[in-house]
């Protein structure tokens, strides 16, 4: 997206979408970045989302950083990493039954 | 319900000292609280002293001498109203003398007061009448051939409300309800002795004054003085209804007083826990939208958006719907389609919207209004204590000593509550305001911030974490409290970061614009001046960084151990009126209601075994992923009731591109939004008044919505879901809200009390509500965080993407005003429009200057979005660089303006930063134009001609 052009395609998006949240973990060391933005993925997109990004990652886009593009490697290679954050995470308080942390 | 008045004990009560004394009045002996009025006790006792200046929604006065008392020992006949109750006194409330004075001190305001009590509006509901036959009051010695303050011309400038000074005794109640109750200082009494009046700000009518038309003053008067237009014109109700009101997250209640089915006055509830008697121009006065005649009664159809709408019967449209959303998901698949549930309706309506996408949809592709709002309250709230919602009830301000305000502006956007906030200002509590603009509370009369921080839009984080540094390196935190409730690792790992010299507050001063000492003195206040509570707003929550903002106030409030009592705590002020109750609902596409994830498979097995159908594991879309599917082709039809995201949301262009690309947008609402310009199905939808529900409010306060008239388009809205559910084959068979609720409670664990037999008794259940806390939770996080620990989030400043340039200079922020609500639907089709009928653009007298702008100029607001125009305000309000504008009026269309750049956790858009240039304009832009032809037309209804 250049800056006098705000409207971004929609596969633009997925992949500003992805770098966005990969620069809100920046503090975290790469690795532990990568497995919050895989969860933060895997937990809030919706599949056809997930599906895109994973094809656009499978042509070569290269628009996406080092570690939003390692965060998709892990959901197209392993799946969903376990829980990162308490938004993401469910079932943990009480042990038994449902944390229903709302 | 028949028609009572609210009992009015005539003062307040006393302040609690858990101290009691014991007196006797006319003979019965009575044990009443330290500090009780006499007046009250009697009241208390069943007993009624005569009176016309006192009133218990205001601090008692002692003018009008009618409540006065004989106590044994005592010389004189103090009035009731100002003496406190004491130890073994002796009362008598009636006595010869009592009632030969008391006749007397009527005579002389019956002498100056007009004697048309059977022409008069409040003939039957006037306390100078009742106390005149109180008093026995049978002559009036003195004629009426005197002078006298009769005659006067009224006052009818306020849409609402006339002022007849003819017929004003001057008790003053007016006076000190607007200082007391609303704050706004707006009434005073003029002229001394004789000659004295009530006068609005200098001597201007009610309309031009400070006014801001709350109508405390109103509901004080005693006499016809200060009466609602509504009253003169209909006459005087004969029953009342408790409700609950449909405007903004206060969720004040009101008796809806009647006349038939008729709504007469909207008046606030005294029992009300979270309005405490009190109310705003819009709740009080605002609800004729509800008879308007723009209001669409039959269901229609269209094949295609740009033919005339087509009136068809309720099963014709509803048949048509559920054909509609089978046809499209045999074509294009089990998630081509989804739904957008109200945050204006109930939580049982809701509930089912969510219920009819899950379970007859076979998807989450459900979302709401809170995506656009304060969906990073959830994840940040969430993520740092465990729980998605703010900590406090309303009340909980008034042992608050320091308050925080953080991108709100409560004074416009939540009246009610602000009334609350300033009296607790001024017993002196001190006030830190962090806002580019200079709202009311930063300056208003008896309240003045300690520390206004008029940051630059986009710098939140940056400023919290900029405060953060000085609690940190000043060790101004609270360790006790950090190592016994939060994890000590993650304290350190975060003092660490925030600690860091790029974070000082210094460091950031060129980012924000605030001077570094202005902020260390407001971190250091925060941090040691006794109970610190934080509100904020959609100031935080729509940027890019909101989750991010959200998680570093948590972060400051942990680390100061303001959580988890009265007066502290983190407390979002939620937009619309059930918002919070939207949320806990289930509305959002990742989670079922009580926020359970829908991965969860326990979560998705109750729901499943409750509504015998499979349910997609997987999270659906968002509202912006919604529109993105739709332009890509995947995402094929959409059920909205009660939102207009056309308006609302952000990038207007965009919205509309998404449901032009759609086959069946069904749209049920009061009226013809925007977003009906491109709907095929249009459901009439049913107002609050028409229907049986809850709201809940901003502190989580569960409440009782009721019917107080039939709706005028057949049905309540949970109805109409009912019908396309059943439609969908799905064989739901209620038959009232309460059964919904019980199926709440059945399966969110924090509603497991919640029943309309506990709401009848409690008047309201603030959740979570169970068998761990049977009476609800006023504060959370007593004893420990929900999520065990509460974790401190590492929140780096990621600056905006939207950025100023030669281009586009100045930062435009948007916001609302007190008079409207949201997108205006319902405030634009009431007379509110009399002080706010367009959308006006704030802007700084020397960017104006720069550009020959003069105050009320048409000028052209410019992104890289897309423009429009709109008249220009020049105002101090805001900073130079800084633009500000409402989103009230689709005339404007604020949304045209912003981008759709959004929050990196939710998607909430970035509303209150976009980069933009303003000038001077020619009339309105192209695309205005356009739009408003686009909408003419497709708001044509085909008028079907009756057979001969």
């Amino acid at each position: 997206m250049t800056q006098d052009s705000p409207m971004m395609s929609n596969q633009d998006r997925l992949i500003y979408m992805a770098n966005q949240i990969a620069r809100n973990f920046g503090t975290m060391d790469p690795a532990r970045a990568a497995d919050a933005v895989a969860d933060h993925i895997a937990s809030f997109w919706d599949p056809r989302m997930r599906a895109q990004i994973f094809e656009l990652q499978g042509k070569g886009d290269v628009r996406l950083g080092p570690v939003a593009a390692a965060a998709i490697t892990i959901l197209r290679q392993s799946g969903a990493p376990p829980h990162q954050t308490q938004a993401t995470e469910f079932n943990s308080v009480s042990g038994v039954g449902h944390s229903d942390a709302g | 319900m028949t028609f009572t008045r609210e009992t009015d004990h005539g003062t307040p009560p006393a302040i609690v000292t858990g101290k009691t004394v014991c007196l006797t009045i006319d003979g019965q002996s009575v044990t009443m609280p330290e500090g009780t009025s006499i007046m009250r006790a009697a009241s208390l006792m069943g007993g009624a002293i005569p009176k016309l200046c006192a009133t218990d929604n205001v601090e008692s006065f002692g003018s009008c001498r009618l409540c006065l008392v004989e106590v044994e020992g005592r010389n004189g006949y103090p009035a009731s109203c100002t003496t406190p109750v004491a130890e073994g006194m002796v009362v008598r409330t009636q006595t010869e003398r009592l009632k030969q004075l008391r006749r007397g001190v009527m005579e002389l305001y019956i002498s100056d007061h007009p004697l048309d009590c059977l022409t008069c509006a409040a003939n039957g509901d006037c306390e100078l009448q009742d106390q005149a036959g109180a008093v026995g009051l049978r002559d009036v010695r003195y004629g009426y051939d005197g002078a006298t303050n009769m005659g006067q011309a009224k006052d009818q400038s306020n849409p609402y409300f006339d002022f007849d000074p003819s017929k004003c005794i001057v008790c003053s109640r007016c006076v000190r309800a607007c200082e007391e109750v609303q704050g706004t200082f707006a009434l005073t009494i003029e002229n001394k002795g004789f000659d004295s009046k009530v006068s609005p700000s200098q001597g201007e009518d009610f309309l031009g004054s400070e006014c801001v038309s709350c109508g405390a003053c109103v509901q004080a008067c005693p006499t016809a003085s200060l009466i609602e237009k509504k009253v003169v014109e209909t006459g005087t109700p004969d029953r009342a209804i408790v409700t609950t009101c449909a405007y903004c997250g206060v969720g004040c209640t009101f008796r809806a007083e009647m006349r038939g089915e008729e709504l007469v006055r909207m008046v606030p509830w005294k029992e009300g826990k979270a309005n405490r008697g009190h109310s705003c121009v819009k709740g009080r006065f605002a609800w004729g939208y509800a008879q308007h005649k723009d209001r669409i009664l039959n269901p229609m159809i269209r094949a295609s958006v740009d033919q005339p709408w087509r009136e068809v019967s309720w099963e014709e449209a509803i048949a048509y719907t559920a054909s509609e959303f089978r046809r499209i998901q045999a074509k294009y698949g089990t998630r081509s389609i989804g739904g957008i549930t109200s945050s204006r309706c109930t939580n049982e309506e809701t509930f089912l919207v969510q219920k009819l996408i899950r379970q007859g949809f076979g998807n989450n592709n459900v979302d709401t209004c809170a995506r656009v709002c304060h969906s990073p309250t959830g994840y940040g709230l969430k993520t740092t204590f465990g729980t998605s919602a703010g900590t406090q009830d309303f009340d909980s301000v008034m042992q608050s000593d320091v308050i925080m305000v953080i991108g709100a502006n409560p004074t416009d956007g939540h009246p009610v509550f602000a009334s609350r906030m300033k009296k607790r200002l001024r017993q002196g509590a001190k006030l830190i305001v962090i806002d580019p603009r200079r709202t009311d509370l930063v300056k208003s009369p008896h309240v003045e911030a300690e520390h206004h921080l008029p940051l630059r839009p986009g710098t939140n984080v940056a400023m919290l974490t900029a405060l953060a540094h000085v609690i940190v390196t000043e060790k101004l935190y609270d360790e006790s409290f950090i190592r016994q409730r939060c994890d000590w690792d993650e304290f350190e790992d975060w003092a660490d970061f925030v600690s860091e010299s790029s974070r000082s507050p210094e460091a950031i001063e060129p980012l924000t614009g605030v001077k570094a000492e202005e902020v260390r003195a407001a971190a250091r206040l925060y941090a040691t001046g006794g109970n610190g509570a934080i509100y904020y707003g959609l100031g935080v929550t729509e940027h890019s960084q909101g989750s991010s903002t959200v998680m570093a106030i948590a972060n400051l409030a942990m680390a100061t151990g303001n959580v988890g009592r009265e007066g502290v705590g983190v407390n979002p002020l939620r937009g619309q009126n059930n918002v919070q109750g939207a949320c806990d609902m289930g509305s959002f596409p990742h989670e079922f209601s009580g926020y359970r994830h829908v991965s969860d498979t326990a979560t998705r097995a109750l729901f499943e075994q409750a509504w015998g159908v499979p349910l997609d594991p997987e999270p659906g879309l968002r509202i912006p992923n919604m529109l993105d599917a739709a332009t890509d082709g995947t995402f094929k039809g959409i059920f909205i009731q009660g939102e207009d995201i056309l308006q609302s949301d952000p990038n207007t262009h965009h919205v509309a591109a998404g449901l032009a690309a759609m086959e069946c947008v069904v749209v049920q609402d009061l009226f013809l939004n925007e977003t009906a310009n491109y709907a095929h199905i249009f459901l009439p939808g049913s107002t609050f008044l028409e229907k049986d529900g809850t709201f809940t409010n901003a502190e989580r306060r569960i409440q009782r919505v009721r019917k107080v008239m039939t709706p005028l388009n057949g049905y309540a809205d949970w109805e109409i879901v009912q019908l396309v559910a059943n439609a969908l084959d799905l064989g739901w068979a209620y038959s009232h809200p309460s059964q919904i609720m019980d199926e709440i409670a059945a399966l969110t664990p924090t509603f497991a009390g919640v029943h309309y037999d506990r709401l009848e008794e409690e008047g309201s259940l603030q959740w979570p509500a169970n068998d761990t806390a049977p009476d609800g939770t006023p504060t959370m996080h007593i004893e420990g965080f929900v999520r065990g620990k509460g974790k401190f989030v590492v929140t780096d400043y990621v600056p905006t993407d939207e950025k100023t340039g030669p281009r586009f200079p100045l930062l435009l922020t948007t916001g609302r005003i007190l008079s409207h609500y949201n997108v205006g639907a319902q405030t634009r089709r009431t007379d509110n429009v009399a002080w706010h009928p367009e959308d006006r653009l704030e802007i700084h007298s020397s960017d104006a200057e720069n550009r020959g702008i003069k105050d009320g100029d048409w000028v052209t607001l410019r992104s890289r979005a897309g423009e429009t125009t709109l008249r220009a305000l020049i105002t101090e309000r805001v900073a130079p660089g800084v633009v500000y504008t409402t989103f009230h009026h689709p005339t404007t269309q604020a949304n045209v303006i912003t981008t759709d750049f959004s929050d990196w956790a939710t998607n909430c858009p970035e509303y209150k930063v976009t980069a933009v240039q303003v000038g001077l304009s020619n009339g309105p832009s192209d695309w205005q134009q356009s739009y408003e032809a686009q909408a003419q037309r497709s708001r044509r209804i085909d008028v079907i001609e009756v057979a001969e």
